[in-house]
């Protein structure tokens, strides 16, 4: 119990690292950005620039006449009460662009992690089993193959072969815009055709390292006692790989869980945008090309510290499964 | 020293650092195809750019032609040779990732051993630190840095994609160091009085540098991905023969994909892109087995 407060005060401490990072190095920059942004304004509604600053500052509720430190204090406190911040290019709080786009990445990486966990989980176990068949050479060029491709690369060639020039799937956004969302079928077949490349594209990036993982695991598996054990009870093949081998070898896969997850919403800002699927990575790179630094930090800090927790739920999930394992301080 | 044992010294020290190397990578066919691979590619960026000749000069007559014996590998939006800018493109990547990896290195192997050999309290706050790196993925990371530094060159792009990159490095160095430290050459090396200076460069160094030297290859990878995935988003465009800024113009602002005949243009950099990394691959395997001898068989 100790431990686990431990581990909740550790990923607490790295958020507000994290926090006072990015604060700092975002407050470094904007105010050119800001001028920038004035400048502009000037051009397109003819204000003078005095106005337009002003103006600028106070949808970014930023005074450069506060020091810094109250700054942080007000930045601060508008996180513990839930407030990421604004953005900059649409005018609104991050939280409601979260709200917005949220569903879009959870839907497409939940998905994504499931389909690459699965996959690989049973190409494992089939290797392990079977030691020399041809599964092994495959599958370890296939580890060579996405190993070598960076996911983005992957995403275009999908996006290349199945929807420019096969128009198998759809090129762009979650759902076709002339469909009224509901749950009526056209729309759910439409939002599974638009979903399909990008988490295609993860499923193929992710599905290889997996294997190899639960191949290297159920081999240490197959070494223990108990499957001699359940062989010299007669068990059947299918019993003894599925529940002795496999369901022993997933244990110590399950932290790989909230690393692979981490690795999908990294890789999402270019996934998104190659397929031009409106979630979180989708936003966060349209925040940074435009210099929209609010937006850039409100879904930072949510994307950091989503993945801070799935690690420490991932740990803590782990040795609840595997009793032998001790969380380590 | 009589010449004799002096000649037979000389040829020891070839066998030892040139021959018996090059034998166990080119034992190993995967490595040796990675090791091929990658002398093309350090071929094409170092002399390269002296034989292709490159011209950014637009003649938009010439523009998204398909291979031909003029332009191998067709043109781009503005009729430039999509083959000479992937070979003046190759030395950007290479630099970039070579300075991107090399502090990375560095970083690393600084923070890891100061952590395992001071213990205590900084070891406390650095394995902290580490912990910090690695829970974030970097790439988001890379990506604030990018936008938010200004980069307009190698160097400066080679820090900002090494800043978030160093955590897994410095944490093998860390309990490397740890274990190495209750070794007897070490404590023998204490008993005689020399200092840490010693024992960090003379002994700690020379035993932690395989693995060094091995993940510099992977690092060398992953900052060639995430270079050319920064550089595709089109966040900091400082050279326009970059593969990650061909990519950018061929996909997201000429429109290259949805252009048959300009399918060369898209292609070529995803190409040379898969086949640096594979090369990567294989040599890193390969490199593997020679420095660590007890995976041989």
């Amino acid at each position: 119990m100790l431990v686990i407060l431990k581990r909740i005060g550790i990923a607490l401490f790295t958020i507000f690292v994290i926090v006072s990072l990015t604060f700092f190095l975002v407050r470094k920059t904007p105010g050119d950005v800001m001028q920038a942004w004035a400048m502009d304004l000037v051009q397109t509604y003819s204000m003078t620039y005095e106005d337009a600053l002003s103006m600028v500052q106070s949808w970014y509720s930023y005074d450069p006449h506060q020091p810094l430190l109250q700054q942080y204090i007000t930045y601060i406190s508008g996180l513990l009460r839930g407030d990421l911040g604004k953005s900059f290019i649409y005018k609104v709080s991050v939280n409601e662009v979260l709200v917005r786009a949220l569903p879009w990445t959870a839907f497409v990486v939940s998905i994504s992690l499931f389909l690459s966990f699965g996959i690989g989980i049973l190409l494992g176990m089939a290797m392990a089993w079977k030691r020399k068949s041809f599964l092994d050479p495959l599958v370890t060029a296939y580890a060579s193959f996405t190993g070598a491709t960076p996911d983005y690369i992957t995403a275009l060639i999908l996006l290349i072969i199945f929807a420019v020039n096969l128009h198998i799937f759809p090129l762009k956004g979650a759902y076709d815009a002339t469909i009224t969302p509901g749950l009526t079928w056209p729309f759910i077949k439409s939002v599974l055709m638009h979903a399909a490349l990008p988490i295609a594209a993860y499923t193929f990036e992710h599905a290889a390292s997996w294997a190899l993982a639960m191949k290297g695991s159920a081999v240490g598996v197959l070494g223990e006692d108990y499957i001699m054990a359940a062989r010299a009870r007669g068990l059947k093949e299918g019993r003894i790989m599925i529940h002795y081998m496999g369901r022993n070898a997933i244990l110590p896969l399950v932290t790989g869980l909230a690393i692979s997850l981490g690795g999908m919403v990294g890789g999402s800002a270019l996934i998104e945008t190659i397929f031009s699927y409106p979630g979180i990575g989708w936003f966060f790179a349209e925040a940074l090309t435009k210099r929209d630094f609010g937006l850039m930090q409100g879904l930072f800090l949510f994307l950091a510290a989503s993945i801070i927790f799935a690690n420490l739920l991932a740990d803590i999930l782990y040795s609840v499964l595997d009793p032998r394992i001790k969380l380590e301080g | 020293m009589t010449a004799t044992t002096f000649s037979a010294e000389i040829r020891h020290f070839l066998y030892r650092s040139i021959y018996e190397p090059f034998r166990i990578v080119t034992r190993d066919k995967k490595a040796f195809a990675g090791l091929i691979i990658l002398l093309i590619f350090l071929l094409m960026a170092t002399i390269g750019p002296e034989i292709v000749p490159l011209d950014m000069r637009s003649n938009f007559a010439e523009r998204f032609k398909p291979p031909s014996r003029e332009h191998p590998l067709g043109t781009d939006y503005g009729g430039r040779d999509v083959l000479a800018m992937i070979v003046h493109g190759s030395r950007d990547v290479l630099s970039v990732a070579f300075l991107a990896a090399l502090f990375t290195s560095l970083i690393a192997v600084t923070i890891g051993m100061i952590a395992g050999l001071e213990g205590g309290i900084v070891d406390v706050a650095l394995s902290l630190a580490i912990n910090a790196v690695l829970s974030i993925p970097s790439f988001p990371v890379m990506l604030i840095l990018g936008s938010v530094f200004k980069v307009t060159n190698a160097l400066t792009f080679g820090i900002v994609l090494s800043i978030w990159s160093w955590g897994s490095l410095a944490r093998a160095v860390r309990s490397q160091v740890l274990s190495l430290k209750e070794r007897e050459f070490i404590e023998a090396a204490r008993t005689l009085g020399l200092g840490t200076f010693h024992v960090v460069f003379r002994e700690l160094l020379p035993n932690v540098m395989p693995y060094v030297a091995i993940n510099f290859v992977d690092t060398m990878r992953g900052a060639i991905g995430s270079s050319v995935g920064l550089m595709f988003l089109g966040l900091v465009p400082f050279s326009a023969t970059n593969w990650g800024m061909m990519l950018n113009f061929a996909v997201r602002q000429a429109g290259a994909i949805y252009l048959p005949y300009a399918m060369s243009y898209v292609l070529s950099p995803m190409i040379a892109i898969m086949l640096l990394e594979l090369g990567g691959v294989f040599f890193a395997h390969g490199l593997d087995e020679l420095l660590n001898p007890r995976l041989r068989t």
